[in-house]
């Protein structure tokens, strides 16, 4: 039975470019939201990005568009120089997608499941390989239900590295794993990039962010608000350090009190913690324990480190990258 | 083609339904049970005696004819109106008593809308006409049937096959993209280069890998319990199998390429097998109905499979008779493979 998307099409010869993947402008509509509202996106062969943001965010919807998944209500995407009208499976042939949510059937062994994912594609890895890669060897012949989450996680990824992909894109591949099994599959991406691979993963992570990513896309209500490599971000901040603490019994600041300080730039409360970004931080800590005498404070787990993403975030968006 | 890919997107089916045997049973194991079922409740249709109610007090004449007769089953009540209620909920088939004065002949009571009632009615007849006169049977040489291929089991058991065919590809096939479609593993599988078609055609193959044993297990209780002739040949009633399987397991898919949930495929279902069970000719002939809807009635796939199937078994008929059912069958089968890929919601 041939179809005419059947038809083996000779690869045509992809422009030269240094952009593996390319998207302008793009917008994705739903019934009531507008979950990407135009979205200009750029990786780099060889790079890793990393999309960041809370839920809702709209990283999902943009990472699906870019893997075919989904159609852009508005907007240009070239993958590998090609566009998903014209090079449909060729493009195909040569990424590697990890979903969010997708399941596989619960009675396949896991060698089983690479070797379908396996059969799909042209040219590709041995499934040992891949095994070894993800460190799935032991568990080959296990039912998919009888997985972990971070070992259905690396098999999914695994699935994703069959076609020795020129691009993988990941879409929280960590989200509800424990940080060893983070870890271990920081290291398979770490060693795909390792070996020239081009990256684009989705994350609420910022550690996984700073580690994994030369350059960072913050989304907010399907905006990039913010881009840049982590450091540059980070300095976008212009915050020298973050000081955080808590006011244990008795009195406390208020936030205004806090921000007429010198050398605080912005206070904001997580919690039962008070956390301000300060430029001069030696001068602000100062002045604290000055309050904390004159005006009988106490002060509790005060803390200082340099800013995160997710402090840039924050003072961005007024949000935490995560809803807990 | 991707001969590859089908061979482990089928695999992959056949396992995932081998592993599940909650499924096998109902996809497979329950199919053959209930035909097995059939089969036997309908195997030996003999002649059932008619039951005769008769109100007492009776004259010893009218008991012994009736009595004497084996085709009937003697019912006494005290009453005609006890009798009657018996007749009214049909526990008899007539009800018989005396008439008023001495030379007035038995009254019987039936209700003629019912082929039982008679029946009872001309064996009541023959009961009382050879009491009288012994000896005055009709002048007739009777020969009652008993050759194989002539009962009902025999008309029977090719539609059982033909609905097994249907209900068990449908079915099977419906429940398992639906089942699929739950699982958002088809949205994984449509970011590869997997060809849509060789996803679909993965299910009619999986179908396939079962046909046959399903169809050894079947055949062989007809023909060494039920005594079912197998007059045509195997190979053309395996190629019908076969053909009728890829068609129902097609409609499966056809039926099942649009609905989101397994209740929206088991609607879907019902209101396309349903006609076909009753009009098809699985438990009775489509003769019944009027001439003028033969021709249509022809068209359906179930009809196609059962006339087909019956040409071969019962009447020894040759493939090449059966062009016309082998055309209708074909045509169904690509038709919806075609739209199925067509119309199939992907996402
Ligand atoms: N199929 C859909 N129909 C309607 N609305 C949708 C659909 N998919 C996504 N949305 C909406 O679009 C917005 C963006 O969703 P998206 O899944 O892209 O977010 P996300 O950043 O991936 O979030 P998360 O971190 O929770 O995965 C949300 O408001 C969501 O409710
Ligand atoms: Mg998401």
């Amino acid at each position: 039975m041939t179809t005419a998307q059947a038809t083996p099409q000779a690869p045509s010869p992809a422009p030269a470019t240094d952009l593996a993947v390319s998207a302008r402008g793009l917008v994705k509509r739903y019934a009531d939201t507008v979950a990407v509202d135009g979205i200009d996106l750029d990786v780099r062969r060889a790079t890793c990005v990393g999309v960041l943001g809370p839920n809702g965010a709209g990283k999902t919807t943009t990472i699906e568009m870019l893997e075919g998944l989904k159609n852009p209500d508005a907007g240009e995407i070239t993958v590998l120089g090609r566009t998903w009208n014209g090079d449909r499976r060729d493009i195909q042939e040569r990424i590697g997608v990890q979903l969010q949510e997708a399941e596989f059937q619960d009675k396949l062994k896991v060698f089983e499941v690479l070797r379908l994912f396996r059969s799909f594609f042209q040219n590709g890895a041995d499934i040992d390989q891949i095994m070894e890669t993800i460190g799935l060897t032991e568990k080959r012949g296990a039912y998919v239900k009888d997985l972990s989450g971070g070992q259905r996680q690396r098999l999914s990824v695994g699935c994703a590295l069959l076609n020795n992909p020129e691009i993988l894109f990941l879409d929280e591949p960590t989200t509800g794993l424990d940080p060893q099994a983070r870890r271990r599959l920081w290291e398979v991406v770490e060693d795909f990039k390792a070996k020239g691979g081009t990256i684009l993963l989705t994350t609420h992570y910022m550690e996984e962010a700073e580690r994994l990513a030369d350059e960072i896309f913050i989304l907010d209500r399907g905006k990039v608000i913010a881009q840049g490599s982590p450091e540059s971000l980070k300095a976008t901040l212009g915050a020298e350090s973050v000081v955080q603490f808590t006011f244990g019994d008795g009195n406390a600041l208020s936030e205004q009190d806090l921000s007429a300080f010198e050398g605080v730039q912005s206070v904001r409360r997580e919690g039962a913690s008070m956390v301000l970004t300060v430029v001069r931080t030696q001068e602000v800590i100062a002045q604290l324990f000055d309050a904390a005498r004159t005006q009988n404070l106490l002060l509790d787990d005060l803390r200082t480190h340099r800013p995160t993403l997710e402090d840039v975030f924050v003072s961005m968006t007024g949000k935490t990258l995560r809803d807990e | 083609m991707n001969l590859p890919e089908i061979k482990e997107l089928t695999r992959v089916r056949v396992l995932g339904l081998l592993r599940e045997p909650e499924a096998v049973f109902w996809v497979f194991a329950f199919p053959i049970i209930l035909a097995a079922v059939l089969g036997f409740a309908f195997r030996s249709a003999g002649v059932k005696p008619s039951t005769i109610g008769l109100i007492e007090p009776a004259s010893q004449m009218l008991t012994q004819a009736l009595e004497s007769d084996e085709q009937i089953d003697l019912e006494t009540y005290p009453s005609w109106d006890e009798g009657f209620k018996q007749l009214r909920k049909g526990a008899v088939d007539g009800l018989i008593m005396e008439g008023g004065e001495a030379d007035d002949p038995p009254r019987l009571a039936y209700d003629e809308a019912r082929a039982e009632a008679t029946t009872a009615r001309l064996r009541v007849q023959r009961a009382l006409t050879l009491a009288k006169s012994p000896g005055t049977d009709a002048p007739i040489d009777l020969e009652p049937v008993t050759e194989t291929g002539s009962r009902y089991i025999d008309f029977l058991f090719p539609g059982l096959i033909g609905m097994n065919l249907m209900g068990t590809g449908m079915w099977g096939v419906g429940f398992a993209i639906a089942d699929i479609r739950r699982k958002k593993f088809l949205r994984r599988l449509l970011v590869t280069p997997m060809r849509k078609s060789s996803f679909l055609l993965s299910f009619i193959n999986s179908r396939l890998v079962f046909l046959f044993l399903e169809l050894i297990l079947l055949t062989s209780f007809g023909v060494w319990v039920l005594g079912i002739p197998f007059r045509g040949g195997l190979i053309a009633y395996l190629l019908i199998c076969l053909l009728g399987a890829m068609l129902f397991s097609g409609l499966g898919i056809l039926v099942a390429s649009r609905a989101r949930t397994i209740e929206g495929v088991s609607g879907i279902m019902n209101l396309v097998m349903m006609p076909m069970w009753l009009a098809s000719g699985v438990f009775f002939s489509y003769e019944r109905f009027p001439d003028w809807l033969h021709p249509i009635l022809q068209l359906l796939p179930l009809t196609a499979v059962n006339d087909a199937l019956r040409a071969v078994m019962l009447d020894g008929e040759s493939l090449a008779t059966q062009i016309p059912e082998l055309i209708v069958m074909g045509v169904w089968a690509i038709l919806c493979f075609v739209v199925a890929l067509k119309i199939f919601r992907w996402e």
